[in-house]
């Protein structure tokens, strides 16, 4: 075990994913001698070569759509998109080629693709530095897409994503690229699946769902509300696509009560398909209706304003006091 | 003959894995020729002194009339792809009438290890890579998405989505690169795909990591309705340069010219020596797809204009001058390619519909929950109209 933080983590995990696997290439803008703007890749072409770390013109579609031909001649390309706001240069790639391919050669093309995107606000940034784009790729079959919240689970996911066949979105959420963690680095890869949810913190009165950077939010709120005597429950999604409704379920069952938290706005995202799905699924256990609670339907703000934007956890709160208080 | 060793490329071409040295990038200082190449001219005679003969020195008498056959197979296959659409039987089809030329001189210069990626209308390249051609009318009878192995072909399914695979083509040689082997990719695009994004892209990621890619651009004048002067106010050819990519613009209406310039891209590429860009001129006679209506936007003056360049009629002439072949020749291809034509229309008319299950396979390599969910709620949606009948 070692402490270290989520950007190590990822740091570490795609060092051993490397080790692992010779077809393992990383490519993306400024990957190479400076490691990523937020270092992720820090060290790697120094220690593997300027053959598997590779610096790529500024160009986000060249740099999926050479991805693209790699993974057809064999390779396990892991692309680095700079910031979530630069990824859309590069959506027709993703989502016409990327995401359809296996399904357009009737299984006989496979596309092993990682595309990392750190993503989410919170850090101060400039406009296109702090967006949620995570929905438009749920939305798109053919397509994984997980985000880790911690230290620990950034170390194994990055390297389960690699190692899955399907292309994986690999959302890393920004604002928390610093916070450290256990990570068990030295023994044998999780065998918690990929698009597996967890429970971080039980409770039985209210479930609080959130993922990447909103989940040491929604700990942080259920840790208040424990204060004032109301017991929450806390899940991490880990996958956006698919979501692991069963493990969500379980909990609505025991709670009665659900409030889903995301930076996305909430208009058309993922609480709107989880409020449904469960709305569907556990409508006689549920003592209140879901509820949402995410970024307005504005473009991101100035970020002096952001904080206004980005649901705290008295935000969280004031909807789990109305799920209590219907 | 500027450089001593360009026989040495001639004898490399011929042969698959062995590396070729090119001597200069710069293709026009090489060969000394920066025109339009042309080996057979637009009347069926052999030109003079254009210095890419060398590149096709090898081709003999039964090669030349093995490019007429495939070229008339690939036209009669195109014409019956088209009555099947007009009757019914293909949702769309996009045909390549007049472009039979630039795709089987270009097909038949790639050696067995290279790989294509295609747009939509390269039935002739398909043709010239061993896959059935019942097999290329999958995708427009709406039958599948696909309709043969990409590994197998060497060539990928076809891009709908104009400009988007270049980039594939210059990853896939990225690959080869790293692979550390001497093979090449080679991808088909139009004139109209040259304003893509994703094309330019193309060209500076190939020309940056000096990968071994060929970009094979037909330029047959229309993009739809749209003249290739609303996409380029430069050639085609011109547009490489600015990247350092050395570009042949060739007749794409002569087979021989069309060989000889995309042997001289591969070699270069095997050699290490990056991108080429090929411009093959030709024009597209038909309409861009069926559901197109060329009269309204251009005249039957430039179609005349172009039906006298024809790229079957010239090497026939070529041949029939030259005593290469003879009625019985003839005959005998106009009997293989019935023989193409009639087993494609039978093969289609018995193509199977996809089953309702079949729609949820291969959406990913892995197993999916969700899916996996809607798949059994839509089989046991179904399984109860069986219970009522």
């Amino acid at each position: 075990m070692s402490t270290m933080s989520l950007g190590k983590a990822l740091n570490s995990g795609l060092r051993r994913a490397m080790e692992h696997d010779p077809k393992v290439v990383l490519m993306g803008e400024d990957i190479g001698k400076l490691g990523g703007v937020f270092r992720v890749t820090e060290g790697l072409q120094r220690d593997f070569g300027d053959r598997r770390v590779i610096d790529t013109p500024l160009a986000e579609s060249g740099v999926i759509g050479t991805a693209v031909g790699l993974a057809m001649r064999g390779y396990r390309p892991v692309c680095e998109i700079q910031f979530d706001g630069f990824v859309y240069p590069a959506f027709d790639q993703i989502v016409s080629q990327v995401a359809k391919l296996h399904y357009r050669n009737e299984g006989r093309v496979t596309v092993p693709l990682t595309i990392r995107i750190p993503f989410g606000g919170g850090v101060g940034a400039v406009e296109h530095h702090s967006e949620s784009p995570e929905a438009y790729f749920a939305h798109t079959a053919g397509l994984r897409v997980v985000t880790p919240s911690n230290a620990a689970d950034g170390y194994r996911m990055i390297q389960q994503a690699i190692a899955s066949d399907d292309p994986v979105v690999f959302f890393e959420p920004k604002r928390r690229y610093w916070e450290k963690g256990e990570v068990d680095d030295d023994g044998a890869l999780s065998d918690v699946p990929l698009e597996r949810a967890v429970v971080l913190r039980e409770g039985d009165q209210v479930t609080i769902a959130a993922y990447g950077p909103m989940v040491a939010t929604a700990l942080h709120a259920a840790h208040i509300a424990e204060g004032e005597g109301t017991s929450v429950e806390v899940i991490d999604l880990r996958s956006l696509s698919p979501i692991d409704f069963a493990t969500l379920e379980a909990s609505v069952h025991k709670t009665g009560r659900l409030v889903v938290a995301h930076e996305a706005s909430v208009f058309g995202g993922l609480g709107a398909e989880i409020a449904a799905r469960i709305s569907e699924r556990c409508f006689f256990h549920l003592e209140a209706p879901v509820r949402r609670v995410g970024g307005f339907a504005t473009p991101y703000p100035a970020s002096r304003a952001e904080d206004h934007f980005l649901p705290d956890a008295d935000r969280i709160l004031h909807e789990v006091d109305r799920c209590l208080q219907p | 003959m500027k450089y001593p060793c360009r026989a040495q490329l001639v004898k490399g071409v011929q042969v698959t894995t062995a590396p070729v040295r090119v001597p200069d990038t710069r293709i026009p200082e090489w060969t000394g020729f920066d025109g339009l190449v042309q080996l057979i001219s637009v009347d069926g005679q052999r030109t003079v002194g254009c210095p890419y003969w060398e590149l096709v020195g090898d081709v003999d008498a039964n090669q030349l009339r093995d490019l007429y056959r495939d070229m008339a197979i690939v036209r009669r296959i195109d014409a019956e792809a088209m009555a099947l659409q007009r009757q019914g039987e293909l949702a769309l089809w996009a045909p390549l009438l007049g472009q039979e030329a630039a795709q089987v001189g270009s097909a038949r210069a790639l050696r067995h290890d290279d790989f294509v990626f295609p747009s939509y209308r390269e039935h002739g390249v398909v043709y010239c890579l061993g896959v059935d051609p019942v097999q290329m009318l999958r995708l427009w009878r709406g039958a599948g998405l696909s309709g043969w192995d990409p590994d197998v072909h060497g060539i990928a399914t076809p891009a709908i989505v104009v400009g988007s695979q270049p980039l594939h083509a210059t990853g896939y040689a990225l690959g080869v690169t790293l692979d550390g082997a001497n093979s090449a990719a080679l991808t088909y695009f139009g004139d109209g795909a040259t304003s893509e994004g994703d094309v330019a892209e193309a060209f500076g990621f190939a020309a940056s990591y000096v990968v071994p890619v060929v970009f094979f651009c037909q330029n047959n004048q229309w993009a739809i309705s749209e003249p290739v002067r609303l996409q380029s106010h430069t050639s085609i050819v011109q547009r490489g340069r600015g990247y350092g990519i050395p570009g042949i613009q060739v007749d794409g209406n002569d087979v021989l010219a069309v060989l000889a310039a995309t042997r001289l891209a591969l070699a270069r590429a095997s050699a290490g020596e990056g991108p080429t860009l090929i411009e093959a001129v030709t024009y597209r006679m038909g309409p861009h797809t069926t559901s197109d209506d060329p009269t309204r936007y251009r005249s039957a003056a430039q179609d005349e204009e172009w039906r006298a360049k024809d790229p079957l009629a010239r090497l026939s002439a070529l041949l029939h001058t030259e005593g290469l072949a003879d009625e019985e020749f003839d005959r005998q291809v106009e009997s293989d390619a019935s023989a193409v034509s009639a087993a494609l229309r039978a093969g289609c008319l018995a193509m199977p519909d996809p089953e309702p299950a079949d729609l949820f396979d291969h959406v990913y390599a892995e197993p999916h929950a969700l899916l996996q969910e809607e798949r059994d709620a839509y089989a046991a949606y179904l399984a109860e109209f069986d219970e009522g009948a």
